[in-house]
């Protein structure tokens, strides 16, 4: 890995989390377009992506649960669960064109584009 | 039962677009169960730990995972979240949302082409 790339790795991950954190959305969507620019092709974004959420998942966990927000059953459950829902959503993914999923994934940020203008519209 | 509608639906979206689900699980807990937007992002981040830690080991099982880039850009971004945060409340505009929204789109036009 370069000087460079290291270089904007981080000052991307940083600007990701500021924005991310700024507008209640998760990481994810941000994580998966700067790992693309950063080299990476679309199903290794999104797997690198998902690793990347770990930290900051676990760090508003920690902060949230000293709020008394979170509801550890149903969170529990919910987790659990999705554990079946991962498998099938990344079978789908890894046996699908390159091209299909990325266009799949611009698809999805701007339904969340749509979705932060409506509620900025009504908030 | 509807926590099992909403796990199942979350873990899809996340492993097929490399998310956490944040997008899909905090809606549906407002709509499905009734929960207040606060209680309902944090219930979302506390389950999407598993959901993204599950779709970490399945994606690492195929060598999909980037360990170095995922630590390259995931701590800084850890760091980052709790700065956005504190600007959440001091920052609150429409123009902001509507930039942002905006900024999705070109993000989603720049994959595309």
């Amino acid at each position: 890995m370069s000087a460079t790339t290291l270089a904007a790795a981080i000052a991307l991950g940083l600007v990701a989390g500021v924005v991310a954190g700024m507008f209640g959305v998760g990481g994810g969507i941000l994580f998966v377009p700067t790992l693309v620019l950063l080299g990476l092709d679309q199903l290794e974004a999104e797997a690198t992506s998902l690793a990347a959420i770990l930290p900051t998942v676990l760090a508003g966990t920690w902060r949230q649960q000293a709020y008394g927000n979170v509801r550890w059953r149903p969170a529990l459950v919910i987790g659990a669960v999705s554990v079946l829902g991962v498998q099938a959503g990344a079978l789908i993914a890894v046996s699908l064109p390159e091209v299909t999923l990325r266009r799949l994934f611009a698809a999805l940020i701007l339904l969340v584009a749509v979705q932060l203008a409506w509620r900025a519209r009504s908030g | 039962m509807r926590l099992v509608l909403i796990g199942l639906v979350t873990g899809f979206v996340s492993a097929l677009f490399g998310v956490g689900g944040g997008i899909v699980v905090v809606p549906l807990l407002v709509v499905l169960c009734g929960y207040l937007p606060h209680p309902a992002t944090a219930t979302s981040l506390a389950a999407i730990g598993l959901t993204a830690l599950a779709g970490t080991i399945t994606y690492a099982v195929h060598g999909e995972v980037d360990p170095a880039l995922a630590a390259l850009v995931g701590l800084p971004a850890a760091a980052g979240a709790t700065v956005g945060i504190a600007l959440q409340q001091r920052l609150q505009g429409r123009t902001l949302s509507y930039g942002f929204a905006l900024f999705l789109v070109v993000v989603a036009i720049s994959l595309l082409v």
